[in-house]
């Protein structure tokens, strides 16, 4: 942001007019540098005032969308370093390489892997973002089929790769509606390239040979008046590219240096052709900065844990992510299965389910909302206490489920068992568990 | 606009701990500045990979992490000469699972035997980590220090309800020890001073701060860690000034995600190399945070991550 109050106020009109709907154009100035209120509601204000106030204002690194509705992607507007000051803002996107000069099982394979690539976790859908077209085979035909097949056979969103403006242009038609990204702009060419992105609203990506050049032409383009761009450093070999990563972040975060506040496209798929290690080259961007991750291939072995990487990534540090209170069947359960209960953070619903699957032994696991808390400290909070869990215990039902009257406790919490005993009107017997949940297999065989 | 990139300011670096005492030592910190920030300042020595071995044969791992050692999983000195031998392992680290009092429950000399056999007949640097149950790793790790004298080993973990005893061990057998302490940069701090009270100089302590495997809390340790690092280099803490080591392996192999079989879940594709990429993945993200040993299981893995470290430095 940048701007505070009284500098803000210098430039309004000071008419005091109240039009704002506050009393002083002092009180809108402070009310603007808290983010909460529009400069637009001043009607007297010149364009030029506006202009500047907004560009002052800008976040440092500029968010672009791909895209367009509900599938859109957004990278950057990144305000950190370092995700404990404040939650990373927007996922990086990883996207497939799909070249028009792959045979047709190629094209059919990979635009396959892109749509069949979902994963299920904490209830939420893990999906891969984009589809990076890249023309090679210099057929405008050729090219415009490819794009076109993908634009209709999925719901990605596309990044059209030419240095060539025939080939742009004809991807670009059969895809316009999307708003693909357009990759790139060279320090010795692709004007025409900008020229289309300019005509189509799209964003546009800026490949440099390094770190210097890459801003010389962001900095020319940011002249002619384009916004959204997208950056690429130049960099292939992993050294290099994660030093231009953490560089391109502290220029634009703690150097406000403008050219370089832009999110950036990185290419894994251009740096190795051995694919295992393309994924670690991919796991270094998805923690230091990446925009976008173009990968070869989304096969689930390599793509799967990145995803999950990513989601790890980008958690807010704040806010824990939370399950659903509910009870959860594990292997199975029957009438005669242990019945044990815990709080809704998904670390803790993870590893004690991750446990108990483990085990073989079928049981229900009743998960307890405790604002995502973790077992010790929902017990310190106030929230994974007796009263309160023996409420819990007789509104989900699990009485309905089991003919026994046993609950298993946390081991940590082996000091409300009586209290939670009495709670329950002692109709449950309650049982305490071990402690860690490694130990969980060995108690539910032994008590199963 | 001239291009101008703002460079961190560090005011401290990272004390070195030698970890074995042959020819073939390694030494492990040393960096004064964050992790693979070679352009702005020294990182002397690379960050290591140790390959793991039990005492037992582990029975909670996926197949794919035992497939590679399914010839000697009963005979832990020929797995650790396998890890050395085959596979190239600069540092082996022994974990006492059998010790475990909830499990085989086996005695301190016992272990000591396992830890005193392997250690004689490879001549790469060890690490050691009891079972994790504080109580039993007191007696347990007391023997295993003894049982290595003059092989300078890194032991662990203490944590803070048996630091004491661990670290008089290390102490008086000359080893370095592993500070473990649950996701707090805080409790890490207190921890080494407690440990630097005792008597053993900050060079031999190392701090564990606790690991989740990716998907499992890996989020956690992957922030204490890099906060650890810039109270150590940025904010000129003294007593985070040593280098940080994360038991990983055992963890991610543990997970439904690197176990569970094609089979039954045909979305997550082939189980071996999706367990390996787990594994690797998670590696990779502790050594970007910023740790300098990530214990690992497989050899695969363990290869993969090494390559791609050699190429960041
Ligand atoms: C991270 C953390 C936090 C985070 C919260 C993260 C979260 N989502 O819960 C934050 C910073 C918010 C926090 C806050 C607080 N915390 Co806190 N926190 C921790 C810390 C470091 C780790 C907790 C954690 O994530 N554990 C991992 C999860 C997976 O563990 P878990 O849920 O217990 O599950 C394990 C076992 O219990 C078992 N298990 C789980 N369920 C079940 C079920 C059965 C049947 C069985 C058998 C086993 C089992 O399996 C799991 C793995 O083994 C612990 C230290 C520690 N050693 O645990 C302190 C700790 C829990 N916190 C503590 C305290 C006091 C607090 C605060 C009250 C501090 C304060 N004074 O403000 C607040 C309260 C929160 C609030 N809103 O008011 C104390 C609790 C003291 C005590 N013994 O009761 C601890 C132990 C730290 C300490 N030593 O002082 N905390
Ligand atoms: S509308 Fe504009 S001029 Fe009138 S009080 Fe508000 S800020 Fe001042």
């Amino acid at each position: 942001m940048g701007l505070s109050g009284i500098e803000i106020f210098k430039k309004l009109p000071k008419k005091n007019c109240k039009e704002c709907g506050v009393p002083t154009c002092l009180a809108f100035a402070m009310q603007l540098a808290q983010g909460k209120a529009e400069l637009s509601l001043c009607p007297y204000v010149t364009d030029e005032v506006a202009a500047e106030l907004s560009e002052a204002s800008a976040p440092p690194i500029r968010t672009v969308t791909i895209g367009v509705g509900d599938n859109a992607l957004k990278i950057g507007g990144e305000t950190v370093m370092f995700r404990h000051d404040k939650t990373f803002e927007n996922p990086v996107g990883f996207a497939i390489l799909i070249s028009d000069s792959m045979s047709e099982g190629e094209v059919d394979d990979k635009i396959k892997q892109f749509n069949e690539t979902s994963f299920e976790r904490v209830g939420l859908n893990l999906r891969p973002d984009l589809l990076a077209l890249k023309s090679e085979a210099n057929d405008t035909n050729k090219y415009a089929s490819l794009v076109k097949k993908v634009a209709e056979q999925t719901e990605g969103n596309i990044i059209l790769i030419s240095e060539s403006k025939e080939m742009m242009e004809a991807g670009l038609n059969c895809c316009k509606e999307k708003k693909p990204l357009l990759y790139a702009v060279t320090s010795n060419g692709g004007s025409d390239i900008a020229g289309l992105a300019k005509e189509n609203g799209c964003p546009l990506a800026v490949k440099g040979a390094n770190l210097e050049e890459t801003a010389q032409i962001t900095e020319r383009l940011v002249k002619e008046g384009f916004k959204d761009l997208v950056i690429d450093s130049g960099a292939r070999n992993i050294k290099q590219l994660l030093e231009d990563q953490i560089k391109i972040r502290r220029a634009a975060l703690k150097g406000k240096y403008r050219p370089l506040g832009f999110p950036t496209i990185t290419f894994p798929n251009e740096m190795t052709n051995d694919s295992m290690k393309e994924a670690m080259y991919a796991a270094i961007m998805v923690a230091k900065y990446a925009g976008i991750i173009v990968l070869s291939g989304f096969d689930a072995p390599r793509i799967f844990p990145l995803l999950v990487q990513r989601l790890n990534i980008y958690t807010d540090p704040q806010r824990p992510m939370v399950m659903e209170q509910k009870i959860y069947e594990l292997n199975t359960p029957s009438k005669n299965s242990p019945v044990i209960v815990t709080t809704n953070f998904s670390l803790t619903y993870f590893i004690v389910s991750g446990e108990v699957e483990g085990s073989k032994v079928p049981t229900w696991l009743c998960i307890m909302d405790t604002e995502g808390l973790s077992t010790l400290t929902a017990w310190s909070a106030g929230k994974f206490v007796p009263d309160l869990i023996a409420a819990y215990i007789k509104k989900i039902g699990i009485a309905d489920k089991v003919e026994h009257r046993k609950i298993i406790i946390p081991g940590y919490l082996a000091q409300i068992k009586g209290e939670l005993e009495d709670e329950l009107n002692n109709e449950w017997e309650v049982i305490v568990g071990p402690r860690e949940a490694g130990d969980l297999p060995t108690f539910l065989q032994r008590i199963a | 606009m001239s291009l101008n990139i703002p460079l961190e300011k560090y005011t401290g670096s990272i004390r070195e701990t030698i970890i074995g005492g042959s020819n073939k030592a390694v030494k492990i910190g040393g960096e004064s500045v964050l992790a693979f920030h070679k352009f702005e300042g020294n990182i002397p020595n690379k960050p290591l990979v140790a390959l793991g071995v039990c005492d037992i044969k582990p029975t909670d791992w996926a197949e794919a992490a035992i497939e590679p050692f399914k010839d000697c999983l009963d005979n832990p000195t020929a797995w650790a000469k396998k890890c050395v031998e085959e596979y190239g392992a600069d540092v082996v680290c022994i974990e006492l699972l059998g010790t475990d009092p909830n499990g085989e429950n086996k005695g301190p000399e016992e272990a000591a035997e396992v830890v005193k056999g392997i250690s004689e007949n490879i001549n790469v640097p060890l690490i050691i980590y009891g079972s994790g149950k504080s109580e039993k790793d007191t007696a347990v790790l007391k023997k295993v220090a003894e049982a290595c004298q003059g092989k300078n080993v890194l032991i662990g973990a203490s944590k803070e309800d048996n630091y004491r005893s661990v670290g008089a061990a290390c102490l008086g057998y000359k080893h370095s020890v592993i500070a473990e302490t649950p996701i707090d940069v805080n409790l890490a701090k207190q921890l080494n001073i407690l440990l630097n009270n005792l008597g053993l100089p900050m060079e031999n302590i190392v701090i564990d701060p606790s690991t989740g495997a990716l998907g499992y809390g890996i989020e956690y340790t992957y922030s204490v860690i890099e906060r650890d690092r810039l109270a150590a280099l940025t904010q000129s803490d003294e007593k985070m000034q040593v280098p940080i080591i994360c038991n990983l392996g055992k963890d991610s192999w543990k997970t439904k995600e690197s176990k569970i079989s094609q089979e039954e879940m045909p979305s997550y594709g082939d189980v071996k190399k999706r367990g390996i990429m787990w594994e690797a993945v998670g590696a990779m993200s502790l050594f970007v945070a910023g740790a300098n040993v990530v214990v690992m299981r497989h050899p695969e893995a363990a290869k993969l991550v090494k390559t791609v470290i050699e190429e960041l430095l």
